[in-house]
């Protein structure tokens, strides 16, 4: 009994240990000298266990009494979140160093949150759900303070853990309302009591875990901490929470709402529309007027989430699948633009003006081919990879019968497309100004060409994952 | 007789008033951490509340955890106030403003 289910979450328990021999072991020995080697060591152990959970895994279990599941929906979740965690590490070892900034405890941190991400796709109870959203939470709180000696870091951890501390406040008010009026935590349990006329606190607990997790993927109007956090935070860590945790928080909402709140549908499907087409307008408006880079790509982040909110309030199996597509590929671009921020220096400094790129491509053709393609892609020009997710969700809207939203998702990304095509603008006809550095890092420059080429060869056929992501939100959908 | 919904109502009473103590509060952000632990002890407060009316444990295993985590969370968010204070040399809400967002 407990070897079954403990062999269920062996992926889980691996990279827990791991993470704590780490601790140790770099405290015991170099310190921050082994920093280094435990980027590479847990970069690596992401891709093992991803290609573990992706080769091994089969069917449906649930581990201690459903509190756990481990089904293709989690395990395609929890292989986007490892392979996008392990580039994230790879991405941010050169630029850490160069800000001393790289600790030990870095890639300790990252592996503990990966644990915690985990955890909450597999959430088969609120209990595991919210211990999974804390120690995903708790550590990237540390990690938007890493840089512990600059203001802005610290600023930006300090308002990221206070408005993290109110949404898990409000997502665990919901959850005790919904124990209250379901009488039991577990998902299966809270579905079986909402059948027929659902309790009113049971809509009052689902609307409140909505907010709480709906902060987490900072859609509008829960979003404002986002442009601040992503500011200040070291640009990798910015990276980090553009791509891994909002995969995270994304497919632990489509679990709450599908396995816990799939009696309700219908009033879940209208706030899920509200928040996607906020999202989308805020994100697409808000960010033209931006100057820095970053805090342009965390307007960009809350208009792509709003996307992957259109297609879950499509509903269905295929507004699932089609979520699920939008974040892969929302993942992809996302690591490459942020890599291509990383690279950007001048006088071995990083800076993050928009006005710094100014006639780049004159000097640095080949990373401003990928630059362009990459924004492209971004903004959704065919025939790049991110028209193909944008295809997909508003496809879901309008399947779902919602097509007003996929309208208005049309309207809001060609708004959008302005300010992408502006850094391209910029890039290849700006005035003549000053240059930034060449790159210095092989592996920056390796993942920036590798990402933009996905954009391009990916239109073949998606990669497969079509089929693998319709086939995870099956499993979802009963 | 005290009923359930009295816990239930001095329970939401204490979570508005944490809101409110996060939004209102403009001097201290040591007042914004103590608001936080407001509105989970109000969390509390309800879990047992339900379970102790329902006969069912759950809720008070619920409540072991979130009191565990909440201290993780209290040490974590004064451990980034110290280094916020150490280049601020300020904790004012007011003083958090490098950023405007």
């Amino acid at each position: 009994m407990i070897q079954s289910d403990l062999n269920i979450i062996l992926p889980e328990i691996v990279i827990a240990i791991y993470a704590m021999l780490a601790l140790l072991g770099a405290v015991y020995t170099g310190k921050d000298k082994m920093a280094g080697m435990l980027v590479w060591l847990t970069a690596a152990l992401f891709v093992a266990m991803a290609a573990w959970i992706g080769s091994t895994g089969s069917g449906e279990n649930a581990a201690f009494g459903g509190m756990f599941i481990d089904d293709a929906f989690s395990r395609f979740a929890k292989i986007m979140i490892l392979l996008a965690a392990a580039a994230i590490l790879l991405m941010s070892q050169e630029y850490m160093a160069r800000l001393g900034s790289l600790r030990f405890e870095y890639p300790v941190l990252i592996a503990l949150g990966a644990v915690g991400m985990m955890t909450m796709v597999s959430a088969g109870d609120l209990m595991t759900l919210y211990m999974g959203l804390e120690l995903q939470s708790l550590t990237l709180y540390i990690l938007a303070s890493m840089r512990r000696d600059n203001v802005k870091s610290n600023e930006a951890g300090l308002k990221y853990f206070v408005l993290g501390a109110l949404a898990s406040g409000i997502l665990l008010y919901g959850a005790s309302l919904t124990y209250g009026y379901a009488g039991t935590t577990q998902f299966s349990g809270i579905i079986a009591s909402a059948e027929g006329q659902a309790p009113l606190g049971l809509l009052f607990g689902m609307v409140l875990v909505m907010i709480g997790l709906a902060f987490k993927v900072s859609a509008v109007p829960f979003h404002m901490w986002t442009p601040d956090v992503y500011e200040g935070a070291p640009t990798p860590v910015t990276a980090y929470f553009a791509t891994a945790p909002k995969v995270a928080a994304m497919a632990l909402l489509a679990r709450t709402l599908y396995d816990a709140y799939g009696g309700v549908v219908g009033d879940w499907q209208q706030i899920l529309a509200v928040l996607s087409v906020l999202s989308i307008f805020l994100g697409s408006i808000a960010a033209i007027g931006q100057r820095d880079i970053k805090r342009m790509m965390a307007y960009s982040t809350i208009a792509h989430m709003g996307f992957a909110l259109m297609g879950l309030a499509g509903g269905g199996a295929f507004g699932v699948q089609a979520m699920l597509i939008y974040m892969a590929i929302y993942v992809a671009m996302d690591i490459g633009a942020f890599t291509f921020i990383l690279t950007m220096q001048r006088d071995g400094q990083p800076v993050t003006d928009i006005r710094s790129l100014n006639n780049f491509s004159n000097s640095h053709p080949a990373r401003g081919l990928a630059m362009l393609i990459l924004m492209f892609s971004l903004a959704g020009v065919p025939p790049f990879l991110g028209f193909f997710g944008k295809i997909y969700v508003l496809r879901a809207a309008y399947v779902g019968g919602l097509t007003w939203l996929a309208v208005l998702g049309v309207i809001a990304s060609v708004i959008g497309a302005y300010y992408y095509l502006r850094i391209v603008y910029l890039m290849y006809f700006g005035e003549e100004g000053e240059t930034l550095d060449p790159p210095r890092s092989p592996v920056l420059w390796s993942i920036l060409m590798a990402s933009a080429a996905v954009m391009v060869i990916g239109v073949i056929n998606l990669f497969g994952i079509e089929g693998i992501a319709q086939a995870a939100a099956a499993t979802l959908i009963k | 007789m005290i009923g359930i919904e009295h816990y239930l109502t001095v329970a939401a009473v204490l979570f508005v008033i944490g809101i409110f103590g996060l939004f209102l509060n403009r001097k201290n952000v040591i007042i914004l951490l103590m608001s936080i632990e407001l509105m989970l002890l109000a969390v509390n407060i309800n879990l047992v509340a339900f379970s102790s009316f329902a006969g069912d444990l759950v809720g008070q295993v619920f409540t072991l955890f979130i009191l565990t985590v909440a201290a993780a969370e209290a040490a974590i968010g004064l451990a980034i106030l110290v280094c916020f204070f150490r280049n601020r040399g300020s904790i004012a809400v007011e003083d958090v403003n490098v950023m405007k967002g």
